[in-house]
C-alpha cells in the first residue's frame, strides 16, 4: 500500500463517517418537516383530518377553527388539529387530551363538531368545566378565542 | 415566517409515521462505516483485508439486522435513529479494539512465531465481539418482553412503567449493586478502583446497571413527590427548599451512593449520579433554582474535599489536572504542595528497584512522605490526540496503543489519534443524536414517569459522554469512566444497550397513533360523580 492510497482510504473513511453523520440528521429533519418518502407512506392513513376541518369551514366562511391549543396549565403548548372526532379531555390515559391534575376527572368534557360548529360538553366532572365564566351545565357551542377551563388546564379554539 | 409558525408547523405533524424504512438505511449505513473501518484497519496495518472483516464485520451485520427485525415487528413506530447510531459506535469502537489488540495483526503473528518477546496488551477484540453480542441479544429481549403501557392484558405484561410499583425496592438494588465490589471474596480491585465483581470467571462492573436502577429510583419518587417539591417549601430569597419529609429519602439514597463512591475512590461515577440527581431534580420540579443550587453544592464539595486531609487523591487529581508535567511516569506531592518526579530516570526511583521493589514509585513516595501519582496515561493520550491533529493519521496507521488503557478509559484519544479532530466530531455528533432523540421521547411521553424515566437515561449518557470525554482532553479533571459503546467491557456494553431498548420501546409508546376512544358513538350513559 503507498503512502498516497492510505491517505485516499483514510479520507474516504471520514467522509463516509460524515455522510453516516449528516443521513441521520436527514432523518430527524423528515421527522420534523417531512419528507417524500414520508408523505407517500402517510398517505392512505391520514384522509380523515384533512377532510374533516371542511364542512365547518364550507358553512362558516372560513372562520371556523381549526386546531385546539392548550394556553395554560401542565401541558400549555400543546396545539391538536380539530377533526369530526370529538375531543376528550381528562386524565384518563385514552383521552385525546390527557391532563395530570389533581383537578380534573378521568373523563372530564369533550369537544365535538356539530352543525358547523364546536360545542362542549361536561361529561359529569367533579369540578366542572367553564366556558368563559359560566359553568357548563348542558352542550354550549364555543365562540373562537373564549377560553375554556377543565381544572388547572386552559385551552382555545384558534383558526 | 416567525418563530411560533415554526413551532407549530412541527407541532401540527406530531402524528408520527413509522420510520422502519430509514431505520434500515440507516443501519445499513452503520455497516459499511464498520466493515470500512475494518478494512481501513487491515490495509493500513497488513497490507490486507483482514479475516477479522469476515468473522467481526458479519457478526455485527447479522446482530444488526435481527435487532432491526425484532424492531420492526414490535415496536414499529420506536424512534428511528436510536438503533443504527448505537450500532455503528458499537462497530466503530469494536473496529477500535480489533486495531489496538496487537494479537490480531500479522506482524505480530510473525514475531510470536519466531518466539520474540512483545509487548503485553490488554485489548480483546474477540472478547469485546461476544460482548456486542450479548448486549444486542440483551436488546432484542427487552424490546420481546417489554410491552406499550396502555396493553397490561397478558399477565406477564412488564412495560417500563411497571418499574414504578417497585420504586423503593429497585432504589434499594441500587445500593445493593454499588456495595458488592466492597464485598470480600467477590469484589476485586483492578487499575486502583474498587468497582468489580467477580461472577463465574467475568469480572462484571455494577455500578453501570446501579446507574439505570438509580434513574427508575429518581423518577418514580420524584413523581409522587414533584408537585409537593416544587409547591410546599420555605422560600428563601428567590429558591424554595421543600420541606424534609419530601427531600429526605432521595438525599439518603444519594449521599448514601455518594458515601460508597468515594470509599471506592471511583469519582466518575460519583460526579455521574451527582449530575442525575440534580438534573432530574430539575425535570420534575421545572425550577432551575435546583441547578444553580447543585452546581453550588458541588463547588463546595470539591472545595472541602481540597482541605479535609484524608481526601488527598481529590486534591492530588486536581492538580494533575491542572499540571500533569511533573507528575510524568511518576510523581510526588507532598504535604507543602510540591511535586517530586519519582519517574525511573531519578536516583530514588532507581535505588528502590535495585532493592527488587514492586512498585518502586510508589515506594519512593511513601519514603517521601507524599501521595504518588502517574499522569503518563493521560499525557500519552493527548499526545496521541496532538499527533492526529486534524484528519488523524488513518485507522490502523498511528500507535494509539502507547496509551495504557487505549482500549477502554482512553478508547476516545484512540480514535483521536487515527480519525483527527473532523472523526472524533462526527463521533461526538452521534451521541448528541441519540441524546437529542432520548430527550425528545421524554416530551412526547404522556406519563410523567416515562417522561422522568426517557430523560433520565438521555441525560446519563450525555453526562457520561461529558465526563469521560472532558478528562481524556483535559478539559476536567480525569476520572475513570466508560464511554459508551466505544469502551472494552461486557458490563458497560450490556448496561448501554439495555438503556437502548428501554428507550426504543418508549419511544415506541409515545409515537403510535392514540388508540380510538370507545365513547365516540355518543351513547355513553354519564353517570354524575357528585
Amino acid at each position: 500500500m503507498s503512502e498516497f492510497t492510505l491517505t485516499l482510504i483514510k479520507l474516504a473513511f471520514l467522509a463516509v463517517l460524515w455522510l453516516f453523520v449528516i443521513a441521520a440528521v436527514g432523518v430527524i429533519r423528515a421527522d420534523l418537516f417531512g419528507s417524500k418518502a414520508a408523505d407517500r407512506a402517510a398517505r392512505p392513513r391520514p384522509e380523515r383530518p384533512s377532510r374533516a376541518p371542511k364542512p365547518p369551514r364550507a358553512q362558516r366562511g372560513g372562520n371556523a377553527p381549526t386546531k385546539l391549543v392548550v394556553v395554560q396549565g401542565e401541558r400549555s403548548g400543546t396545539v391538536i388539529n380539530l377533526s369530526d372526532v370529538p375531543i376528550t379531555i381528562g386524565r384518563a390515559p385514552d383521552a385525546t387530551l390527557v391532563v395530570t391534575d389533581d383537578y380534573a376527572s378521568t373523563r372530564h368534557a369533550r369537544i365535538y363538531a356539530q352543525d358547523g360548529q364546536w360545542i362542549v360538553e361536561d361529561l359529569g366532572s367533579t369540578n366542572g368545566t367553564y366556558l368563559g365564566r359560566t359553568k357548563v351545565s348542558r352542550p354550549m357551542p364555543i365562540p373562537p378565542g373564549v377560553p375554556v377551563r377543565i381544572g388547572k388546564t386552559v385551552i382555545e379554539l384558534r383558526k | 415566517m416567525t418563530m411560533t409558525s415554526i413551532g407549530e408547523q412541527i407541532r401540527a405533524r406530531l402524528p408520527y409515521q413509522r420510520r422502519n424504512a430509514a431505520t434500515l438505511v440507516l443501519l445499513i449505513f452503520a455497516m459499511v462505516l464498520t466493515l470500512s473501518a475494518f478494512a481501513e484497519v487491515g490495509l493500513a496495518r497488513d497490507g490486507n483485508v483482514p479475516a477479522g472483516l469476515f468473522v467481526y464485520g458479519g457478526g455485527l451485520v447479522v446482530l444488526g439486522l435481527v435487532a432491526y427485525a425484532v424492531q420492526a415487528k414490535f415496536a414499529p413506530y420506536a424512534d428511528p435513529l436510536l438503533l443504527p447510531l448505537a450500532v455503528a459506535l458499537n462497530g466503530i469502537g469494536l473496529a477500535m479494539i480489533y486495531r489496538l489488540d496487537l494479537d490480531t495483526s500479522a506482524d505480530r503473528k510473525v514475531a510470536a512465531q519466531a518466539g520474540r518477546a512483545l509487548i503485553p496488551d490488554e485489548a480483546n477484540a474477540p472478547t469485546q465481539l461476544m460482548w456486542t453480542f450479548v448486549g444486542i441479544a440483551l436488546f432484542v429481549a427487552a424490546v420481546l418482553i417489554m410491552r406499550d403501557t396502555d396493553r397490561p392484558d397478558a399477565k406477564l405484561s412488564f412495560t417500563p412503567k411497571t418499574a414504578q410499583r417497585y420504586t423503593y425496592l429497585i432504589g434499594l438494588s441500587a445500593i445493593i449493586l454499588l456495595l458488592l465490589p466492597i464485598v470480600p471474596g467477590i469484589g476485586a480491585q483492578i487499575n486502583g478502583a474498587r468497582v468489580w465483581i467477580r461472577v463465574a470467571g467475568f469480572s462484571v462492573q455494577p455500578g453501570e446497571f446501579a446507574k439505570l436502577a438509580l434513574v427508575v429510583f429518581f423518577a418514580g419518587y420524584l413523581v409522587n413527590k414533584r408537585q409537593a417539591m416544587s409547591l410546599i417549601g420555605k422560600k428563601i430569597g428567590p429558591f424554595s427548599i421543600p420541606r424534609m419529609r419530601d427531600l429526605g429519602p432521595i438525599l439518603i439514597i444519594w449521599f448514601f451512593c455518594l458515601g460508597v463512591l468515594f470509599v471506592q475512590k471511583d469519582l466518575g461515577t460519583a460526579l455521574l449520579y451527582f449530575g442525575l440527581f440534580i438534573s432530574m431534580l430539575y425535570i420534575a420540579t421545572q425550577r432551575v433554582s435546583w441547578v444553580v443550587i447543585g452546581v453550588g453544592l458541588l463547588a463546595v464539595g470539591i472545595f472541602v474535599a481540597t482541605l479535609l486531609p484524608f481526601m488527598g487523591h481529590v486534591n492530588q487529581r486536581i492538580d494533575i489536572w491542572q499540571n500533569p508535567k511533573p507528575y510524568f511516569d511518576g510523581g510526588c506531592l507532598l504535604d507543602s504542595g510540591r511535586v517530586v518526579p519519582v519517574n525511573p530516570d531519578t536516583e530514588i526511583y532507581k535505588r528502590f528497584k535495585e532493592q527488587g521493589d514492586g512498585s518502586p514509585g510508589f515506594s519512593a513516595c511513601a519514603e517521601l512522605g507524599g501521595s504518588y501519582a502517574d499522569s503518563a496515561q493521560l499525557m500519552k493520550g493527548l499526545f496521541s490526540l496532538g499527533e492526529g491533529g486534524v484528519l488523524g493519521t488513518g485507522l490502523g496507521q498511528g500507535e494509539p496503543w502507547r496509551t495504557p488503557l487505549s482500549f477502554s478509559d482512553f478508547i476516545f484519544d484512540s480514535l483521536g489519534e487515527e480519525l483527527g479532530l473532523t472523526g472524533l466530531m462526527a463521533l461526538l455528533l452521534i451521541y448528541a443524536i441519540i441524546v437529542q432523540r432520548g430527550f425528545k421521547t421524554a416530551v412526547a411521553a404522556r406519563d410523567p414517569f416515562l417522561k422522568l424515566f426517557a430523560g433520565g437515561v438521555s441525560f446519563v449518557v450525555a453526562l457520561q459522554v461529558f465526563v469521560i470525554v472532558g478528562g481524556v482532553t483535559k478539559l476536567i479533571p480525569l476520572t475513570g469512566l466508560t464511554t459508551p459503546f466505544l469502551s472494552q467491557g461486557g458490563s458497560s456494553l450490556m448496561a448501554n444497550w439495555i438503556l437502548i431498548a428501554i428507550l426504543v420501546r418508549m419511544s415506541h409508546d409515545a409515537r403510535k397513533p392514540a388508540p380510538q376512544a370507545i365513547q365516540d358513538e355518543g351513547m355513553t350513559q354519564i353517570v354524575s360523580t357528585r
